[in-house]
């Protein structure tokens, strides 16, 4: 059997990759699926911990989280149309609007 | 497996379900008579009052399993989202019709998002805290970018959502680590696990811990996780600006003071010392930052990191004490706020925002009530008596004090004094400089009820102060 440990570090892993995805596109559609990433990294470690505890607050949770993530991509989708609508650019570093 | 299943109690949780149901009659009524602006915010102004009634009559219960609880804590945080509500609503009117916004969802919007902070301010589980959070969030991302044809609003709504993202899996990946190593998502369990088990020597735990802190700082605005909220502030409607200064935040210190104080009591020598870092640095950034604002909006913006600052300092200090302080200071915080921003949506005519301080020379002349209004919210903001800033910024550095932060409150004074500059810089502005335009503001009744409702609410609680302290303190009793 696997141990719990190898599914935390590998949930560690893709929270690494996701926030350094974050951090470093500049894209605003890859910029969310690297939130996207975090996120799964957070059910994977819901979901194994879930199942070596024998609990099954872990998993309720994951569907919880799934859910909200489904409507934070159409919210995040729909203002990115949005912004496209007005700028023809989905790259951070041209919105420059605010700064000071 | 056939598992039995009883129906929760739902006589705690009606308030919710009530708003939930006037935000959905208002997107039907919006269906049926649009272009009727009064009649929404006149079914919003009413749901606000009666359930601020409501919430009154309601006795201490809890429900789902005790997911979601009742208490006197969270009913004065819930009182604080929902006149941040009906604040907003009465500034609105006037601000929809110069930027021309229709959308007759805003009024809904803007109660779901209500509805959010009152689950999440009731969660004594971090589901349901996270639920209620991502049911703010997703609102007001929507509110934010409502003005669809400005280029502003729109930067302001993709920044504040994909920042807003990021912190939560931030706080998620930190809450699945408090599940994993705990074995309960209950913040009571928790504490239980940490203090039979101990936290200190176990890595995996303090990272989480520190994760969901992370989080909840980007919901607050504390620094080092600001960077958003200039932008943001700036970029959005300002009567949105004005909502989300008050409402979000005070949930946010609701949700961040029961996470300390019921999760992690016994931490408080750890978590102190973290706290008043954050405390200190938000002061830093917001009071300095500020000094260079030359738009009113940005210039609130670190105004309003700087006080994140300050309301730490009750959490800071542990004790029932400095929590009353915080959420009396929340309950100002709130009234001086929207005084400011309402005189900013009075200020903006069709065509002219008037958001840069140059607009405000003169105005004593122009518009010497309005001036004077300001002068009133400035003095406030700034902490200077008889006003209820003061009061509220004096409970803050007396509890902290009492719990032995010297330092900290020394330093605290010093920023506060700093403050003093940008705000009464405005103040000056006003009443010593020659206006470099001429016009007259208009009233409307909407206006004139929240700068009444707020210049009540400042001076009322500055001249008599022990009331709202009395019922913060009172509610804090068995917690």
């Amino acid at each position: 059997m696997i141990p719990l440990s190898w599914y935390m570090v590998l949930a560690a892993i893709l929270f690494s990759i996701g926030t350094y995805g974050f951090l470093v596109r500049r894209n605003i559609i890859i910029m969310f699926l690297s939130i996207e990433l975090m996120l799964n990294a957070v059910n994977l470690n819901l979901i194994a911990m879930s199942h070596y505890m024998d609990s099954l607050v872990g998993q309720t949770f994951t569907f919880f989280i799934i859910t909200v993530a489904a409507s934070e991509a159409a919210i995040g989708l729909g203002l990115v149309i949005v912004l496209f609508r007005n700028k023809k650019t989905v790259y951070v570093d041209n919105i420059n609007e605010l700064k000071g | 497996m056939n598992m039995p299943f009883t129906m929760p109690a739902l006589a705690p949780i009606m308030p919710e379900i009530m708003l939930v149901c006037v935000a959905l009659i208002l997107i039907i009524v919006d269906l049926l008579y649009p272009r009727n602006r009064e009649l929404l915010s006149l079914f919003t102004l009413f749901a606000g009052v009666g359930l601020i009634a409501l919430l009154f009559k309601q006795q201490p219960a809890s429900t789902f399993g005790n997911m979601f609880i009742v208490d006197p804590y969270s009913i004065f945080f819930k009182v604080i989202c929902l006149l941040g509500m009906l604040m907003t609503t009465l500034l609105s009117g006037r601000y929809l019709e110069i930027e021309k916004i229709r959308n007759g969802e805003y009024y809904s919007l803007m109660m779901f998002s209500v509805v959010g902070m009152m689950i999440m301010v009731s969660g004594a589980d971090l589901i349901v805290i996270y639920l209620g959070l991502e049911l703010m969030a997703l609102s007001v991302y929507c509110l934010v970018g409502l003005l669809k044809d400005d280029v502003r609003a729109n930067e302001a709504s993709i920044k504040y959502f994909l920042m807003g993202g990021f912190s939560s899996a931030i706080l998620l990946f930190g809450i699945s680590l408090l599940y994993g190593m705990t074995g309960t998502t209950d913040l009571a369990g928790i504490a239980k696990y940490c203090s039979e088990t101990g936290i200190m020597s176990n890595p995996a735990l303090i990272t989480g811990f520190a994760l969901v802190i992370s989080g909840f700082c980007f919901k607050v605005a504390a620094a080092p996780f600001h960077f958003w909220t200039p932008d943001i502030y700036q970029g959005a409607p300002t009567s949105i600006t004005a909502f989300m200064s008050v409402a979000p935040k005070a949930a946010g210190f609701a949700v961040f003071g029961r996470f300390l104080m019921v999760g992690f009591p016994e931490l408080h020598p750890q978590w102190g010392t973290i706290i008043g870092f954050i405390a200190l640095l938000s002061m830093a950034v917001g009071n300095i930052i500020a000094l260079s604002q030359t738009n009113i909006k940005r210039m609130l913006a670190y105004s309003s990191i700087a006080h994140a600052g300050y309301a730490l300092l009750g959490l800071l200090s542990g004790t029932s004490e400095g929590y009353s302080a915080t959420m009396t200071y929340m309950f100002i915080y709130a009234f001086m706020n929207m005084g400011a921003f309402a005189i900013v949506i009075l200020l903006c005519s069709k065509g002219n925002r008037r958001e840069s301080l140059e607009d405000y020379k003169g105005l004593a002349k122009s518009n010497p009530i309005a001036a004077l209004l300001m002068l009133i919210f400035m003095f406030s903001l700034t902490g200077i008596p008889p006003t209820a800033g003061f009061i509220g910024k004096f409970y803050l550095l007396k509890s902290a004090l009492a719990a032995g932060y010297t330092y900290t409150v020394l330093i605290a004074v010093i920023f506060s004094a700093i403050s003093a500059y940008f705000y009464l810089r405005l103040v000056r502005y006003m009443y010593m400089e020659d206006p470099s335009e001429e016009f007259v503001v208009q009233y409307s009744p909407g206006l004139t009820a929240a700068l009444a409702l707020s210049t009540i609410g400042v001076l009322g609680m500055g001249i008599i102060p022990g009331t709202v302290l009395n019922i913060a303190s009172k509610s804090l009793i068995g917690f």
